[in-house]
């Protein structure tokens, strides 16, 4: 259903009043980001696939038809999202992908959503329909605001529909595993990530490495013979099941970080039980651990730390940013939403 | 004549070397690659250190004077075309490559690096930066930063917004900030991605982390001819379609492969109505299962002759015609103008018979040389800019091309940017509203408006003044707006 003139028309209104909105999708990731307080924007029904030919490698939706739809539109023609969103639950929107910007396992190899994202249209704070980017592998007319959108927690502006860049399925893929330290994990990963191996996945939990390949059938064969290690069945339920936060590590209901390195940085030493994923960039630790440990253990590792899940959703749940940084943050918001109405904190205090 | 206050505090503030201000010196920079634009700055200042740069911003900042950052000047849109009351800021010093960091597959380097010089220094890791524009032995990693350059290898690599980590920019009001960072994201709005493609309207770049690949273990080329060009188009599509990304694939029209065959042995059909080059690359193993795929599309597309390059030699000799092409224009005709609009690939035949007939009605020959993959057009104008109206009409006919672009649902500029070149265009692409919000970014990070004014987004009063001259489908693109 197209409720554009209608959504307009609400954050307009709202925009007069002054009055904050909270946007809505599926839910599926309230509990992500910091607690907003406003009246709802409900975005799912506003829903439905608006263009999609396979041979384009675009496809086009609004902001709050499910992930799931969209997936399987494109596995009918062998396609894919690349970057792998994670859906949280059964109804995560395709708004709330690109608003969160999070990104599953593939994600190294890949890219991120929101290398995906080629044009979008959205409503700033202002009210005001707009369009940028577009349905072409190229563009570079004007900024790229389709880009800046994409992991803003709706802070700048309402987004209506997304134009993604999507690819063809892998042919053939194969998981293996291997038994090692977390310091050999990441070493050997990034090796064989430089060496061209088309590794496609990575991960390491209790003892074990678990790499995904994905290529024809003769070059992922090359590649796990090299490699070595078991091949392990049932692997696209582990790398799903990975994606979704559903393996024993994340049920914890303790507060979960998410720390952002460079992926060669050796393990850090703080306690906690430890998941590794992206080769080493991506590192999720629960335990016995401060806010202040994790932001400053990560700062030395030249990375950042998010309070991804749990704790205290009204504190600081992002990395804090440096002044100049900060103060740029402001202007921009102020540029899309002068009275400041869109998820008001969502993001940061005062954003 | 006395000179501009500037002048003499810059020469105060860094050394006499850095600045040049006589008018021959200033010749130089009076232009970049779209040389049929060109103006004299106030002053070019090639400063060597960060401390100078921030100096000089502090300068032009007290004075009020814009600033036009450029890099090597190989730009194709005029985006570094001097302002006449503006300094040019060149960045040509700043040419270290600061490190290489083979287990994270990145590399810190200066804005003024060339693109070229990135993979060469990568090389003895097995890796390379994978954006490669055309000019990439001259270009430099600042300017294709500023530009979002892209090139060949695209569909599957991306552009520079996708091979690029982190950035470190100076503001105009000379705050240092560093976006992106070590890791694969960073806190806060993506302004790495802002940044990247701002066509130095938003900062200046004094830092660049790019990312680094794996070089791919095999390449190949399948070099596919067709008699017409729909036919061609429909077999890009169709190698899309079967779920193959191929690492490059151009089309080469027959007027271009003419061209092209006066000029060096390629091995081109001369009589073919085009040619697709379709690279392939990764694990041997992988290469050789998708040569045999795409070869069995393009033998579907009916496709009358096909050749695989079987060593690296003839790989080369593949593409060697392809990257000449250019260069061959340029012996044909005294002049040629490139345009770079984007469509969406179904529309191809469409828009090469539109371009045909636009040819025709203009009487300008044009040839086809692009990137069919991406659906990133160039198509080129041959003229001579010594024929009277001659560069007038080209430039009207590149507008319509852009238009025709636009109109099937594409862009105006795919990787070469808007600059000046394509100022008018971008009130065709964008509402009012758009233009607004542009503009309310800019004022974000420049809000004295310094920095390279006047290019990449159009004022509002520019787009009145074009549209009144520009009427489409009986439509005023700006109806809000009063003209006078």
């Amino acid at each position: 259903m197209d409720l554009q003139a209608s959504l307009i028309e609400q954050v307009r209104d709202a925009a007069g009043a002054r009055q904050p909105l909270r946007i809505e999708g599926g839910g599926s990731k309230t509990f992500y980001g910091r607690v907003v307080n406003g009246t709802p924007l409900p975005l799912a029904p506003h829903r439905g696939i608006t263009a999609y030919t396979p041979s384009e490698l675009v496809v086009s939706a609004r902001a709050g038809t499910p992930l799931a739809e969209i997936e399987a539109a494109l596995a009918e023609h062998g396609q894919m999202l690349a970057f792998e969103p994670p859906h949280f639950t059964d109804r995560a929107t395709l708004g709330g992908a690109i608003a969160s910007g999070l990104s599953g396992p593939r994600r190294p190899c890949a890219g991120a959503a929101r290398d995906f994202v080629l044009g979008v249209n959205c409503i700033n704070g202002k009210g005001e329909y707009l369009r940028f980017g577009g349905q072409v592998m190229k563009n570079v007319a004007g900024y790229d605001v389709s880009r800046l959108l994409t992991g803003s927690l709706g802070t700048l502006a309402v987004l209506l529909e997304v134009h993604l860049k999507v690819l063809p399925a892998p042919q053939r893929e194969l998981t293996l595993y291997v038994e090692c330290s977390p310091a050999e994990c990441i070493r050997h990963t990034n090796e064989w990530i430089r060496q061209a191996l088309p590794i496609s996945g990575s991960c390491y939990l209790d003892g074990q490495m678990m790499l995904r390949l994905s290529g024809t059938g003769p070059g992922v064969a090359a590649a796990a013979h090299r490699i070595g290690g078991e091949v392990f069945d049932e692997s696209n339920r582990f790398w799903l099941r990975l994606r979704e936060q559903e393996l024993p590590f994340f049920d914890t209901g303790q507060p979960l970080w998410r720390i952002s390195v460079a992926p060669a940085t050796p393990p850090i030493p703080l306690e906690g039980n430890w998941l590794y994923e992206w080769a080493g960039a991506q590192r999720w630790l629960t335990g016995p651990v401060s806010a202040d440990e994790v932001r400053q253990a990560a700062v030395l590792a030249g990375g950042h730390a998010t309070l991804f899940r749990h704790g205290d959703r009204t504190g600081e749940v992002f990395h804090p940013l440096p002044a100049a940084l900060w103060s740029l943050h402001q202007r921009l918001k102020h540029s899309f939403d002068p009275a400041g109405i869109l998820n008001p904190g969502r993001m940061y205090p005062g954003l | 004549m006395s000179r501009h206050p500037i002048i003499t505090e810059l020469r105060r503030q860094l050394t006499d070397a850095c600045v040049l201000f006589e008018p021959e010196d200033l010749r130089p920079y009076e232009c970049d690659a779209l040389s049929a634009y060109r103006q004299l700055p106030l002053a070019v200042v090639i400063p060597e250190t960060a401390g100078q740069v921030r100096a000089t911003l502090a300068a032009c900042t007290e004075h009020r004077v814009p600033v036009v950052a450029r890099g090597s000047g190989t730009g194709l849109s005029g985006g570094a075309m001097p302002l006449a009351n503006g300094i040019i800021l060149s960045l040509a010093r700043f040419n270290r490559i600061l490190g290489i960091d083979s287990a994270n597959r990145v590399a810190r380097v200066q804005p003024g690096v060339t693109n070229l010089a990135i993979s060469k220094a990568a090389e003895p890791y097995g890796l390379y930066y994978a954006p490669d524009p055309s000019s990439q032995i001259a270009c430099s990693i600042g300017g294709n930063v500023a530009e979002n350059a892209g090139g060949v290898h695209c569909l599957k690599y991306g552009l520079t917004t996708h091979n690029i980590q982190a950035l470190e920019l100076l503001t105009m009001e000379g705050e240092s900030l560093r976006l992106g960072g070590a890791a694969l994201d960073a806190p806060g709005y993506d302004l790495l991605a802002l940044l990247t493609g701002s066509e130095g309207l938003l900062g200046i770049i004094t830092e660049v982390t790019v990312k680094l690949l794996p070089r791919p273990h095999a390449a190949q080329v399948v070099m596919a001819a067709f008699a017409s060009v729909e036919a061609a188009g429909a077999a890009v599509t169709a190698v899309i379609a079967s779920g193959i990304v191929p690492a490059g694939l151009e089309l080469l029209d027959n007027p271009a492969i003419r061209a092209v065959a006066r000029f060096m042995d390629t091995g081109y059909p001369a009589d073919a109505a085009a040619i697709l080059l379709c690279e392939l690359d990764g694990e041997p193993e992988d290469v050789t299962a998708q040569i045999e795929q795409v070869c069995a599309v393009f033998r579907n597309a009916g496709s009358t002759s096909m050749q695989v390059s079987g060593n690296e030699a003839e790989r080369l000799r593949f593409w060697a015609g392809r990257k000449a092409a250019f260069p061959a224009m340029g012996r044909l005709s005294p002049d040629y103008y490139c345009m770079d609009g984007t469509i969406p690939r179904r529309h191809l035949a469409h828009v090469l018979n539109e371009i045909g007939q636009l040819s025709k009605e203009y009487g300008l020959p044009i040839c086809n040389v692009f990137h069919a993959g991406d659906g990133n057009l160039h198509p080129l104008i041959l003229y001579d800019a010594n024929q009277p109206g001659e560069l007038e009409r080209t430039e009207e006919l590149g507008g319509r091309i852009l238009e025709l672009c636009v109109e099937v649902g594409g862009t105006i500029t795919g990787e070469h940017g808007v600059g000046l070149e394509k100022i008018n265009q971008m009130c065709v692409q964008f509402n009012s509203a758009e233009l607004e919000q542009f503009h309310a970014i800019k004022h974000a990070f420049d809000p004295g408006e310094l920095l390279n004014p006047g290019k990449a987004i159009p004022t509002l009063h520019r787009c009145a003044e074009f549209g009144a001259m520009h009427v489409h489908h009986g439509r005023l693109p700006h109806p809000e707006l009063e003209r006078y």
